[in-house]
């Protein structure tokens, strides 16, 4: 089967998105809930790093509201809570590429934790906030995965020529 | 960049589209949170990601299935004893039960209130897949196809699970009564105080809210539903009261109860339809059936209490209260069926 160069980076890209989205509704013993990475957004922090072009708040917005029906919660506010992210990245992505990979870990944290407490803050307007000061804890799972995924990731645009 | 005659189209800015996307999820989330607009498009992007969820539900029905061969005859045997010794049991106690049903009907009747009667349940599957982090929620693979309505009641073999969120056309959402935005009206079931059951978004406990140092309520009370507000039936179990702080400080009792149901155990959940009984409750009135409506907190009688007291104990109460979830009753011609 030959596809055409454009297509198969956007089946690439649109295949890693859907991995993540299973990976966060995967079930997982009730007391590791808190500790659950969160992988949509580290899978678009790499892509608006690696491709701004590509990858951008259009995606980000898109797959947040994958995310919202999965979830049941309020349309729009995890795809609120992505574009940020989406936006931060892309924004910033020339000093991110140039950061060491310890750093970009702890701007990958900040952001999680940007969107984490922009999804509480939406939850308390809607009159549904949880007691829990849990919005920091999938930051910091997600920032000790980065630099693991980050290499698999790259590995996947390079082998398959995703650009 | 698009060249049309001289003119130059820019594709927009990240910042522009940023903001213009943020305004769009902004006016969504007012559509989803007021009315229901947006039902039926929620409904069909359901249907159009049940695929992901099947996926993510995979591994656990594989696991339980090898679990299942495994484990083998030995096990399965002893399981079947177990259940043989426990059906007569449970049985005898059924014969009691309905003995008492009938004599509560003719009770009724002399009083000439309507009698209770026995509510219809259905077992339903729950989908394994996990909640968003904050909420406490299960699929059920049911759907607005098996009859299913917004705020019907969800139990298990123990107690009260949760009630239905979200009606989909093949499977719902319920939220669990430990869920931070649920709240159940209870009543002790030694002396019919009653109180309301918030969640807190923690595994294993509720909290029982605006009760004083007066109330007679005590570790180990058993709560059980009191049928007000016409959600949920009279007589269900919902939780075991844990722990009572009494800090004289504060104006209310910090009471946490643990739930009865196994929250997080079951594969299967019971649905009920509750039967149309004397609950007092005007059910000629249409209800909003969407969302749920802040009622007033039932406390007790003789101390009316404000909604929000700047003593309230519990920290999380001096954030915005949590909408007190009772489910409306749905309007005559709806389901249940």
């Amino acid at each position: 089967m030959k596809l055409g160069h454009n297509t198969r980076s956007r089946l690439i890209i649109a295949s890693s998105f859907l991995v993540a989205l299973v990976l966060s509704i995967l079930p997982w013993p009730i007391w590791t809930e808190q500790f659950r990475p969160d992988w949509v957004a580290l899978v678009l922090i790499y892509w608006c790093i690696a491709l701004p072009t590509r990858v951008g708040v259009g995606t980000a917005w898109s797959v947040g509201l994958i995310l919202d029906v999965l979830y049941g919660s309020m349309l729009g506010e995890n795809a609120l809570a992505k574009s940020l992210i989406a936006f931060l990245a892309v924004h910033f992505h020339l000093q991110l590429r140039m950061f060491p990979r310890w750093q970009q870990a702890a701007v990958v944290l900040l952001l999680i934790a940007a969107n984490n407490l922009l999804v509480l803050w939406i939850k308390h307007l809607a009159g549904q906030a949880p007691a829990t000061w849990g919005y920091l804890t999938p930051g910091i799972v997600s920032m000790l995965l980065w630099p693991w995924l980050f290499v698999i990731l790259r590995d996947i645009r390079r082998h398959g020529n995703v650009n | 960049m698009l060249q049309v005659s001289h003119w130059q189209i820019r594709s927009p800015s990240n910042l522009t589209r940023f903001v213009l996307l943020a305004l769009l999820s902004v006016s969504l989330m007012l559509l989803d949170a007021r009315g229901h607009h947006l039902q039926k498009i929620r409904a069909g992007l359901t249907v159009l990601f049940v695929p992901i969820q099947l996926v993510a539900a995979l591994p656990v029905r594989v696991g339980s299935a090898v679990y299942d061969f495994i484990r083998g005859d030995e096990s399965l045997r002893k399981e079947i004893a177990r259940l043989r010794a426990e059906q007569p049991i449970l049985l005898a106690r059924l014969q009691k039960f309905e003995a008492i049903e009938a004599e509560n009907v003719h009770l009724r009747q002399l009083l000439g209130t309507s009698a209770l009667v026995a509510d219809r349940a259905v077992a339903a599957e729950l989908l394994e897949v996990a909640s968003e982090p904050y909420r406490h929620a299960v699929v059920i693979a049911k759907g607005a196809k098996d009859g299913l309505y917004l705020g019907q009641p969800v139990i298990d073999t123990y107690g009260i699970r949760g009630q239905v969120s979200e009606v989909g056309i093949l499977q719902s959402t319920a939220i669990l009564i430990t869920d931070p935005s649920h709240a159940i009206p209870v009543q002790v079931n030694r002396n019919g105080l009653r109180a309301i059951a918030f969640g807190t978004g923690t595994a294993d406990s509720v909290s029982i809210r605006y009760l004083t140092a007066s109330a007679d309520i005590k570790e180990g009370d058993l709560l059980v539903s009191s049928g007000i507000g016409g959600g949920f039936p009279f007589g269900y179990p919902v939780a075991t009261v844990a722990k009572i702080v009494n800090d004289p400080n504060e104006s209310f009792l910090d009471i946490s109860a643990t739930p009865v149901a196994r929250l997080s155990h079951n594969k299967e959940v019971l649905l009920i339809w509750p039967a149309k009984s004397s609950m007092s409750v005007d059910t000629t009135k249409p209800a909003e059936i969407k969302k749920p409506v802040v009622r007033k907190i039932p406390v007790e009688p003789k101390k009316p209490v404000a909604v929000r007291s700047p003593a309230v104990s519990n920290p999380s109460a001096e954030a915005p209260r949590p909408v007190v979830v009772e489910p409306t009753i749905p309007a005559e011609g709806e389901p249940p069926p």
